[in-house]
């Protein structure tokens, strides 16, 4: 997987996020997408063809990192940056919204 | 001659009217537009819908009908003259009632529909049984039932016109893009098309050119009264499947997006507001609440063709045989009828009765006293 230049050999993580409930380092000026590249199969499949896909553009346009943050379905990760204590958890296909 | 017919207009009308001309065996040549035209066809909301229809005209009631059994053939036919996907289903489709009132005055509308002969396809159900028809979503509070009609269905409207515009070349005919018309010229035997990028001729010219067809056909006398009216559409991100029914004003394209409409405004640009935005999606949460949290990725607007009586004009010109004009505003609901039906008998130059409830002498009251 990706590793972050961010990420020296010896830096302390600033905080821990949850991806798909596992405990993950993160680091200050990380994006939600920066860091669903370092976790291995973290990726969501694509609402259109039910292809893996991970995050691609980093700039908002391509959709393709699209993650529930914070129970918040079709988040563009790129856009947010990580937050202590953050839940960030792969979507699957076509969102559900609640009932 | 440059064809047996010329079309004017590439809209889900001309293009359906030139697929069934394709369909007889004569030759064909449509002529569409500029790129800035309104456009109707791009802004459909997909619906093939019969509940409602007509309810105050028995003739277009059964016109809608008629295409909506068609449909399914039509649909199928289609699909395998084009490679492109064609989303149509036909589950019968609901009509929301947000309170008594509502309720009571579709009832109503059924009522006098089927009063008129049509079949009673329609039926009005309460929440308890739109809850069951609907296992997969919580409706609002104010959610009273719904009208349903058997005979409903949804197609990907911008699917159906590249269909259309995919099969009209493989079955012979021609579709000239960015061409204009602006004159048709009686000429012996026929017709002159004078259009952008030249003049062509034909003995038989249907003008299906939207809410341009009176500029069209005003001047050889054939009268099209049509009145326009805005419409908005908002359109939401893919979601996994939650309405399993379309529904007049909102329904669920077979790629997950959710569609929500339309405003009707008497307004003549095509932009959006705001405002309507709002009016849309508050009735749609008042239906569907949990719509509230669903990503809205575009809203449009586009400009409905009405006949001044909301019912298909199919005319033909009383001096200028030979000229025809199509305008309506149901034209993805009766896309099959056009092709199968209006498109044959125009190409071969003659509407018989059982059209004539769609004459344009309807508005001539003085002739008609």
């Amino acid at each position: 997987m990706f590793r972050s230049v961010l990420e020296g050999p010896t830096a302390q993580a600033d905080m821990t996020v949850l991806v798909n409930g596992a405990e993950t380092p993160a680091w200050d000026g990380e994006t939600v997408a920066g860091v669903l590249l370092r976790v291995p199969g973290a990726g969501r499949t694509s609402a259109v063809t039910g292809e893996p896909r991970l995050p691609y553009c980093q700039m908002g346009v391509c959709f393709d990192c699209l993650a529930i943050v914070d129970g918040v379905a079709s988040t563009q990760g790129c856009l947010v940056p990580v937050k202590p204590g953050m839940r960030i958890e792969s979507q699957q296909g076509a969102r559900e919204i609640g009932r | 001659m440059d064809a047996d017919v010329i079309i004017i207009g590439a809209g889900v009308v001309g293009a359906a009217l030139a697929y069934g001309v394709a369909k007889t065996g004569r030759t064909v040549v449509v002529l569409d537009g500029g790129d800035r035209d309104l456009r109707a066809a791009r802004a459909n909301f997909g619906l093939v819908w019969v509940q409602g229809k007509g309810s105050d005209a028995p003739a277009y009631s059964l016109l809608t009908r008629q295409s909506s059994d068609l449909w399914p053939e039509f649909r199928n036919e289609l699909a395998n003259r084009s490679p492109l996907a064609l989303d149509y289903s036909r589950p019968g489709g609901l009509a929301f009632c947000l309170s008594e009132t509502e309720y009571e005055n579709r009832a109503a509308i059924n009522e006098r529909t089927h009063n008129q002969g049509a079949e009673a396809d329609t039926a009005m159900v309460d929440r308890a049984e739109l809850e069951r028809m609907l296992p997969a979503l919580t409706l609002g509070p104010d959610v009273v039932g719904a009208s349903y009609c058997k005979l409903d269905g949804h197609v990907n409207p911008l699917q159906l016109l590249a269909s259309l515009h995919h099969a009209i070349p493989s079955m012979g005919g021609k579709i000239m893009f960015r061409n204009p018309v602006e004159k048709i010229v009686p000429v012996a035997g026929g017709f002159n098309v004078i259009a952008a990028q030249g003049t062509l001729q034909a003995p038989r010219v249907i003008v299906a050119a939207g809410l341009a067809t009176p500029t069209l056909t005003e001047p050889l006398g054939l009268s099209v009264p049509l009145r326009s009216e805005r419409g908005q559409i908002l359109v939401t991100e893919r979601l996994a499947p939650i309405l399993p029914f379309p529904g007049s004003g909102l329904r669920q394209s077979a790629d997950g997006t959710i569609m929500i409409g339309a405003t009707n405004e008497n307004v003549a640009d095509i932009g959006v507001t705001v405002s309507s935005a709002t009016q849309l999606a508050l009735r749609a949460m008042r239906i569907v609440p949990a719509l509230g949290s669903a990503r809205l990725v575009r809203q449009w607007a586009g400009m409905r063709v009405l006949p001044l009586d909301k019912t298909p004009i199919y005319a033909e010109s009383l001096d200028y045989p030979g000229l025809f004009a199509a305008a309506c505003h149901s034209g993805v609901t009766l896309a099959a009828a056009h092709a199968a039906m209006i498109a044959p008998a125009m190409a071969s130059g003659h509407l018989p009765d059982q059209f004539a409830p769609f004459s344009n002498g309807r508005f001539n009251v003085q002739k008609c006293a």
